[in-house]
């Protein structure tokens, strides 16, 4: 049986562990609140892009000018994962699921007789990931130092994934994120980026009326200019709907741990009380006792 | 007085733009060319230069951009740049660490095709300098 003054250290020890992560909960919310206006004025652009994107590939109308970032090589014998997780800890299943959902897939992969090569964009899937991967991991990408994510860190690995494409380095890409649903729901994806082009080719007759363009300079070109600059954007999206996703999900783990807390702090203190009281009664039996044997 | 169409400018960060304007002059990939309403529906890649947008309203706003697209159509104009800033907020560090960027893509190019394109750039980029610098 723990002594008063244990459970009082406890306590206090509760309590002091209850503010920072009531602290961290705030923090979490003020965060979410610009990852979302960051990920909504993100929206725009990829709508459109999409949009040109389809009109385009209208227009080529499949022909053998397409570029092979589009098409793809033809083979899926190699493929690449990109798995973008959060570079902090401290926010529920979030990078867990992430890491699941992309461990699944490998072994999917790998029991096919497929090669795997992974990229990870984050501390923490890349913590996770090395446990059993750490063989086919070819690069990580550390986003700590940033405090706002830039479109220039989506560009920068979405280039590195279309030079090791151009190199032949794989067939297939893969990006792995989380998709931001609500504050207590976010979806781990997996969304293939590399060939491309697949899903936004039903996006015909939106423009109806307008589909004589005229392309200056020549439909394919525009076309290879604006495949990979449709690839940073989807990295970019999914690097942005992820940090959405990780202040979410940090933000209700953190309300948890605030609410446990309390639960514990309140235990605790009957259990303090009790033994106040029990204490109390003992000496007075004691005084009483000792009165009454005079 | 002119009619007037509906321009964007969009960034992958955000909506830089969006009303009412009589005229864009746009840096397209092979001339500069103004747009107007009832234009035909044109799409072309852009080049690093000086988007001069001239509002309905009458005032004229300049913006730099560093390569995008735009899609004009006879109802109005969309440009999506790959970074867009004022040209009054144009951070000079910024503009000289791309031209240094581009100098050593240049002399990085492995075939002569990638080497004349990275040099291509680098003279858009170095012009866009002159032309905005003393301003």
């Amino acid at each position: 049986m723990p002594s008063l003054k244990d459970l009082r250290n406890r306590i206090a020890s509760v309590k002091a562990t209850q503010k920072i992560t009531k602290a961290m909960q705030m923090v979490a919310a003020a965060k979410l609140r610009r990852a979302q206006e960051a990920a909504e004025a993100a929206r725009p652009y990829s709508e459109r892009m999409g949009s040109v994107l389809a009109n385009i590939t209208q227009a080529i109308g499949g022909g053998g000018d397409a570029p092979a970032l589009m098409t793809g090589t033809g083979k899926d014998d190699v493929h690449l994962l990109v798995v973008c997780t959060a570079e902090r800890g401290l926010c529920g299943g979030f990078n867990s699921q992430i890491a699941r959902l992309a461990r699944d897939h490998i072994r999917k992969l790998l029991a096919e007789g497929k090669q795997v090569k992974i990229i990870c964009v984050g501390k923490k899937g890349f913590d996770i990931l090395r446990r059993d991967y750490a063989s086919m991991i070819i690069d990580r990408v550390d986003l700590r130092e940033v405090k706002t994510l830039g479109f220039v860190n989506a560009d920068a690995i979405a280039k590195k994934v279309i030079h090791l494409f151009n190199e032949g380095g794989f067939d297939i890409c893969t990006l792995f994120y989380s998709q931001f649903k609500s504050v207590i729901s976010q979806i781990p994806t997996a969304q293939q980026i590399i060939p491309a082009g697949v899903a936004s080719a039903p996006a015909e007759a939106i423009d109806g009326g307008n589909a004589v363009y005229e392309y200056e300079p020549e439909p394919g070109e525009i076309l290879s200019d604006l495949i990979p600059r449709n690839i940073s954007v989807q990295v970019f999206r999914a690097l942005l709907e992820n940090v959405a996703g990780e202040m979410g999900a940090k933000m209700s783990a953190m309300d948890n741990a605030t609410r446990n807390a309390g639960d514990m702090i309140n235990k605790l203190s009957i259990t303090y009380n009790r033994q106040r009281q029990a204490q109390i009664t003992k000496e007075l039996i004691e005084i009483i006792s000792g009165a009454e044997a005079l | 007085m002119a009619e007037a169409f509906k321009f964007e400018l969009v960034s992958p960060e955000r909506l830089l733009v969006s009303e009412q304007v009589e005229s864009v002059v746009i840096p397209g990939a092979e001339g500069e060319m103004t747009v107007m309403a009832h234009h035909a529906p044109v799409m072309t890649t852009i080049k690093p230069g000086v988007v001069t947008v001239k509002t309905a309203a009458g005032g004229e706003e300049r913006y730099v951009v560093f390569g995008g697209f735009a899609d004009i159509v006879p109802s109005g104009c969309t440009l999506l740049a790959e970074s867009a800033v004022a040209v009054k907020d144009v951070d000079r560090a910024d503009l000289a660490r791309r031209i240094q960027e581009a100098k050593e893509d240049a002399t990085d190019a492995k075939d002569d095709e990638a080497r004349s394109k990275a040099e291509q750039f680098l003279s858009q980029l170095t012009t866009l300098e002159g032309a905005i610098l003393p301003a």
